[in-house]
């Protein structure tokens, strides 16, 4: 029965998730509006989960004395700083809590994904290579765009800027459509096959 | 709150300490970065405690809705993960929440993505100006190519092989625009940063140099 | 090319994109016909309306879409509309205070409670979006900060979201437009406009075209041009120099990174 429940579980929710959207009955929708509740729920408590676990390997690697052990410390430094400041002192704005959030969290972050423009840059002189008709083509229009869609693109020819328009309305539009519908047509059978059982990999192991 | 000179000069530090890292990996950069994991992660239970736990479970339940038992245990249980013997017990959780996804994925993706689509390529083959008719026969042409492109119960050749072919052609384009567009958005970020650098932080201090 | 110090590379990029944030140009800027489809469809919106504000971003991506979220929020406040803010990225709700509080209150004045609401953070995604669809009440029974919903005086009256006259997305990604335009647009035809990183842009063309998206204001360049039409330059625009200079200076790499490998591999049979 460990796999049994949890199937029949998937089975249930998933179905009457697609129930909920044909039948517009009040009870129906009483019922489905519900489950989303306690879906949400349960996903709150995932997070949860997931941070514990970030505390339990850390601490485990502080104790075994791991390699870049040190760096755990400050990791749950700031996590129990974190939470502590949070549960107890507010979220609210001007609360300690909140002060870390915009000026420790949020420029580390920031400058964690800032970090990508030099590394596109230094890929681009690296690795893009014209070799091929295909990436002419790619090379192409990323040049279109990455000049149509600034204002020095239009300083440069004034016409620049409706190419760059019309490929990103016109062929790119077309492309991502036949991705979006080849997508959608897997994501469907994909969602079907797991509420029917036929998939099971989300559950683990035995 | 506290002084926004500090504030301001402890988001500048760290973020010169993440951007050392260009220069080589070093401890400062480390710190930062497992300084930025544990943040985050006491920041995201705070958040679910106050946002999620307390209105959405603990009142109503405490207030008599104990239906909200149901997803209260099934919470708990994702935690016996930790335990050797019951982990299987945080199926049930998993369970519902995979049901959940799949069932809203599957009207999601039918009546977002396929139907309306499909029903949006029908676009007129003649219309009044040569630019949008040309426009439209490109539409067209590229959806249907590149759709042929994808269908791989056949092998490409002939004239589904040509197909094919133009159907990639139209696939390096949209790659070449979403490079483009990947381009614009990394620079943005940094563009953000940078700005961070020189006009908020000096602006803590009542330094305004920059117009 | 492998014994190229990346670094070189690196300090370049850092000294053009440094340059004109320091010595702007001054290039005008040109609005796109998708950000003056955004702008006309919340012009639309008859005044005094009760409009719904997903945003759905958090800080890695908030140099491209915070000022998108406040040139929006400056157009809805300037018609007088009562914006009902929520969230489906954790670290989301703080920005959208941030925003509130510099926009309504700072510059129109506006309080909260009574014209504006930051209902917070909800997870579950798709399930959220489904859920806010048919009932913003049962999704989020108090606001961010754990006021009960029923005191709030811009929630009276509002359950679905087919009581608002408009929703305006800001998405870094997933969960955001796509799932809006899935779960919400289509199932309750409300009109949707979205602002998206540049990443995400290219892949919701596709609903530009279709109707599904009323308006779509991609990337920093997006919120420059949205900027322009509320009459309010702000950071998107002060950045959009730079942005021209970091264009240049990456196609001027594929450039020579092409010539460097053609004409070595031209040396070497």
């Amino acid at each position: 029965m460990k796999k049994e429940i949890p199937l029949l579980i998937t089975a249930i929710f998933g179905s009457f998730m697609i129930v909920d959207y044909f039948v517009p009955h009040p009870a129906v929708s009483l019922v489905g509006e519900t489950l989303q509740q306690w879906a949400i729920i349960v996903i709150s408590f995932s997070y949860v989960l997931g941070v514990a676990n970030i505390a339990r390997i850390n601490g485990q690697k502080i104790s075994k004395r791991s390699k870049d052990w040190p760096f755990a410390v400050p990791l749950l430094i700031g996590l129990a700083f974190m939470l502590g400041a949070g549960i107890f002192g507010g979220i609210g704005e001007g609360t300690l809590f909140n002060d870390f959030f915009l000026y420790a969290y949020t420029p580390m972050s920031g400058t964690m994904f800032s970090l990508l423009a030099f590394f596109i840059a230094s890929a681009a002189f690296r690795s893009f290579r014209v070799r091929t008709v295909e990436a002419g083509l790619l090379a192409a229009a990323a040049i279109i765009v990455m000049l149509g869609r600034v204002p020095v693109g239009a300083e440069i020819w004034d016409k620049l800027p409706a190419v760059s328009d019309w490929i990103n309305n016109v062929p790119q539009m077309a492309a991502k459509r036949a991705i979006m519908i080849g997508a959608s047509l897997g994501a469907i059978s994909t969602g079907l096959k797991v509420i029917l059982g036929l998939e099971r990999n989300y559950l683990g192991g035995e | 709150m506290l002084p926004a000179p500090f504030l301001n000069t402890m988001a500048a530090l760290l973020t010169l300490a993440v951007f050392s890292f260009l220069y080589k990996d070093n401890p400062f950069y480390k710190v930062a970065e497992y300084l930025f994991v544990g943040v985050a992660a006491g920041y995201i239970v705070a958040l679910e405690y106050h946002n999620v736990i307390v209105p959405n479970l603990w009142r109503p339940l405490v207030g008599g809705d104990l239906k909200l038992l149901v997803p209260f245990v099934l919470g708990v249980l994702l935690f016996s993960r930790f335990t050797t013997n019951f982990g299987w017990l945080s199926r049930w959780a998993i369970g519902l929440m995979v049901g959940t996804f799949s069932g809203l994925a599957i009207i999601g993706f039918a009546q977002g993505d396929l139907v309306a689509q499909v029903q949006a390529n029908m676009v007129p083959l003649k219309t009044q100006t040569l630019l949008g008719t040309f426009s439209n026969w490109v539409i067209f042409i590229g959806l249907l190519s590149s759709l042929a492109y994808f269908f791989f119960s056949k092998e490409h050749k002939g004239a589904l092989g040509a197909t094919a072919k133009l159907g990639i052609w139209f696939l390096m384009v949209s790659f070449g625009a979403s490079y483009g567009f990947t381009v614009m958005s990394r620079f943005s970020l940094l563009i953000g940063r940078l700005l961070f650098l020189l006009v908020d932080w000096p602006a803590s201090f009542g330094f305004h140099w920059l117009h | 090319m492998e014994k190229f110090d990346r670094r070189y590379i690196f300090l370049a990029i850092l000294l053009l994109v440094l340059v004109p944030l320091l010595f702007p140009l001054g290039l005008p800027i040109r609005v796109s016909h998708e950000v003056q489809s955004a702008y006309d469809a919340v012009a639309r919106v008859p005044d005094g309306s009760k409009v719904y504000f997903a945003a759905d971003y958090d800080p890695a991506t908030m140099p491209e879409l915070h000022p998108m979220a406040l040139a929006a929020l400056d157009q809805l406040f300037s018609k007088n509309c009562k914006v009902i803010g929520a969230c489906l990225w954790p670290a989301c709700p703080p920005l959208l205070e941030d925003a509130f509080r510099r926009i309504g209150e700072e510059r129109y004045g506006k309080k909260y409670g009574v014209d504006f609401v930051n209902l917070g953070y909800k997870p579950g995604n798709e399930v959220a979006i489904v859920s806010v669809g048919r009932s913003i009440r049962a999704t989020f029974p108090t606001d961010f900060y754990g006021t009960p919903i029923d005191s709030i005086e811009v929630m009276k009256g509002v359950d679905s979201i087919t009581g608002l006259a408009i929703l305006v997305n800001i998405s870094a990604g997933y969960p955001g437009t796509k799932e809006w335009v899935q779960q919400v647009q289509s199932r309750y035809h409300i009109e949707l406009v979205a602002g998206c990183t540049a990443v995400s842009t290219p892949e919701y063309y596709p609903y530009f075209q279709s109707g599904q998206l009323v308006g779509l204001i991609g990337g920093m360049a997006g919120a420059a041009e949205y900027e322009k039409l509320v009459k309010r330059p702000g950071t998107a625009s002060r950045g959009m120099d730079a942005q021209s200079l970091g264009h240049l200076a990456l196609i001027a790499f594929i450039v020579l990174g092409n010539v460097v490998y053609f004409t070595s591999k031209k040396k070497t049979p």
